[in-house]
């Protein structure tokens, strides 16, 4: 209700007409205070970009875009290039994706259209499990059980079966690139799966009836219905999915071997930017040391930031899309 | 009559193939999390007595001692980040349920669910760059708060869709009775809504326990107890970390212990958190 000056009504007095379209003072106090906490975590994420900026200020006016091309991280020269670290995140977050993204639309599509209904929240907890897992427990399992058991078993068997291949070529080390994409597939598996399975779920139960009527087999009701549907949605997953192994540090830094070089083989090791942020960190010594690494953080920070925010506009999308609607 | 499965043999395999794949690929997913499971027990059983729960780490080469430091600060980090990430997280899981139709209320939603896919060990940098580099100390608050911020997005989103379970019809009731509308939400809404959202908050509290990476260069470590919040404190993922990349056979005994209990911990909350509630949405 608006009040207005001409009106025939008492003028209000000046605390009613500040409280806008609340009735009393609480509400109003209500309102703003809630506000104002809802603002924060906006205002939080603004200010970890600044705060980032301001900490790394040194290495970007030091070495400018030079900085993500160059390769020699030298702390004892105080240069500072990112390009092993940048190389070894994005190989090992593609490796993963490679693997968790079948087996994690394997699981949404199992959960969400075949199982069996009383199956589904038992499956579904125990998946939600694997996110569960602390990540450092992770890296534990990684170093103890998963590195020996790939430099024992599996390299050797790459090697001799896809040996031709520069990828699996090197010494069996178990330490390595592989290693480094394997969990970091067991960890996003969680994350890719239970996105998808909401983005199914979306998907309007007339499209299947419709399928079925046809004479479709239940993989064709899926193929030809649902996956056009919840494409986009399913898409918005596996960014999530891959914006999560971008940032993934301590099982990764377990693993990984933490050596800066590119090398093309899986089994070398090698280093990413969480890792290098994670080992160096504390201590670095030195403005500028520390400014690169803060630096390697905000680039993070800023990749991750606009994966997810595409991400979640691709997933948002496909719960507000007409029925029927194809893409 | 045929059916369309004896009609077309190549489609009803290909139905069969797919479908035996998407179980396959469950099944896969699974192998990890029983391995990890099994691991952890094994390995760590041994190392769980009554030494490890009050003692501290015992120097290198003398075997003994636990992690009893260790235990109360990761107590003591989880509590701070309750502390600062419950009351402000809830308040503004309040406005997205109650006032947030808005594209304000949006705004804040999209920045929450972007804010829980920030990789944590940036969150790290943020908190050692704005306290630590102020106090000039690593310390329990430091770690506390990057916890919290960590949270925070958690129990902002849980709050809000738990808010929206409850039926509208109870706070016309408490309106019509003349409370006041933010009387209604907090002492209708809120409460009726309020053992979901312990059971979220749970889950945040289950997530942030085991968070190394912002603990790194916030709370940092200490060998010894520490006393207050002003000193660099022990947890028990950093300690399984830097126990882990260790070389002696000791420390590794110890991080499996560590890792048994941080485990059993993350894992009974998850459970219980579960239970919960599957028993009100029964009961509903």
């Amino acid at each position: 209700m608006t009040i207005q000056s001409g009106s025939l009504v008492r003028p209000r007095s000046k605390l009613r007409l500040a409280l806008g379209r609340e009735a009393n003072f609480g509400d109003l106090a209500f309102r703003r205070l809630t506000a104002l906490f809802a603002a924060s975590v906006i205002v939080l994420l603004v200010w970890m970009a600044i705060q980032m900026g301001i900490a790394s200020k040194l290495s970007l006016a030091h070495f400018g875009l030079g900085f993500i091309t160059a390769s020699d991280w030298d702390p004892v020269r105080d240069h500072y290039g990112a390009l092993p670290f940048i190389y070894g995140t994005v190989v090992s977050s593609l490796l993963a994706l490679c693997i968790a993204v079948p087996i994690s639309l394997g699981i949404a599509i199992y959960l969400s259209e075949l199982a069996h209904p009383r199956l589904r929240t038992p499956m579904g907890f125990l998946v939600e499990l694997l996110a569960a897992v602390p990540s450092v427990v992770y890296g534990l399992w990684g170093i103890f059980a998963l590195a020996p058991w790939l430099r024992e078993t599996v390299e050797p068997l790459l090697a001799k079966t896809l040996g031709f291949l520069p990828l699996f070529q090197g010494p069996h080390q178990g330490f390595g690139m592989l290693a480094g994409g394997i969990i970091l597939a067991i960890m996003i598996t969680p994350t890719i799966s239970s996105v998808s399975r909401e983005v199914l779920r979306a998907v309007p139960q007339t499209l299947r009836e419709g399928a079925t009527g046809l004479g479709a087999t239940r993989w064709e009701v899926v193929r030809v219905a649902v996956l056009p549907y919840a494409k986009s949605g399913l898409v918005g997953a596996v960014i999530l999915g891959l914006g999560r192994a971008l940032g993934e540090t301590m099982a990764i830094t377990m693993v990984i071997g933490n050596r800066s070089e590119i090398a093309i083989s899986l089994f070398a090791p090698s280093y990413t930017m969480a890792s290098v942020i994670a080992n160096e960190f504390t201590e670095a010594t030195g403005e500028l040391y520390l400014a690169a690494l803060a630096e390697i953080g905000l680039l993070l920070f800023g990749v991750t930031v606009a994966l997810n925010v595409i991400a979640r506009l691709l997933v948002w999308r496909v719960g507000r899309l007409p029925e029927g609607g194809r893409l | 009559m045929t059916t369309a499965a004896q009609a077309y043999p190549r489609r009803k395999w290909t139905d069969r193939i797919v479908r035996s794949l998407c179980v396959l690929g469950t099944l896969i997913a699974l192998v990890p999390l029983a391995s990890v499971l099994y691991y952890v027990l094994v390995r760590g059983i041994g190392g769980i007595n009554l030494d490890f729960f009050t003692e501290l780490p015992k120097p290198v080469g003398e075997s003994g001692g636990g992690m009893g430091n260790a235990l109360l600060g990761t107590l003591k980090l989880v509590g701070l980040a309750g502390l600062f990430g419950i009351p402000p997280g809830v308040l503004a899981g309040v406005y997205l349920a109650e006032f947030g139709n808005t594209r304000f209320g949006y705004a804040v939603r999209f920045a929450a669910d972007v804010m829980s896919g920030v990789p944590s060990i940036t969150v790290g940098i943020f908190v050692y760059s704005l306290v630590v580099v102020t106090t000039k100390q690593f310390s329990a608050l430091a770690g506390g708060i990057a916890l919290a911020i960590l949270m925070l997005p958690m129990v902002t989103r849980t709050t809000e869709e738990l808010l929206k379970l409850v039926p509208e019809s109870l706070r016309e009731a408490a309106l019509g009775l003349g409370v006041p509308k933010w009387r209604a939400t907090l002492r209708v809404m809120l409460r009726t809504a309020a053992p979901g959202i312990a059971v979220g908050v749970m889950l945040s509290v289950a997530r942030v326990a085991g968070e190394t990476a912002p603990l790194l260069f916030t709370a940092f470590n200490n060998r010894f107890w520490s006393t207050g919040l002003n000193e660099p404190t022990a947890s028990l993922p950093v300690n399984i970390y830097t126990n882990a990349v260790s070389p002696y056979e000791d420390w590794h005994r110890q991080a499996w212990a560590a890792a048994l209990v941080l485990l059993i911990t993350v894992l009974i909350l998850n459970i219980t958190a579960r239970f919960l509630v599957r028993s009100r949405v029964g009961a509903r």
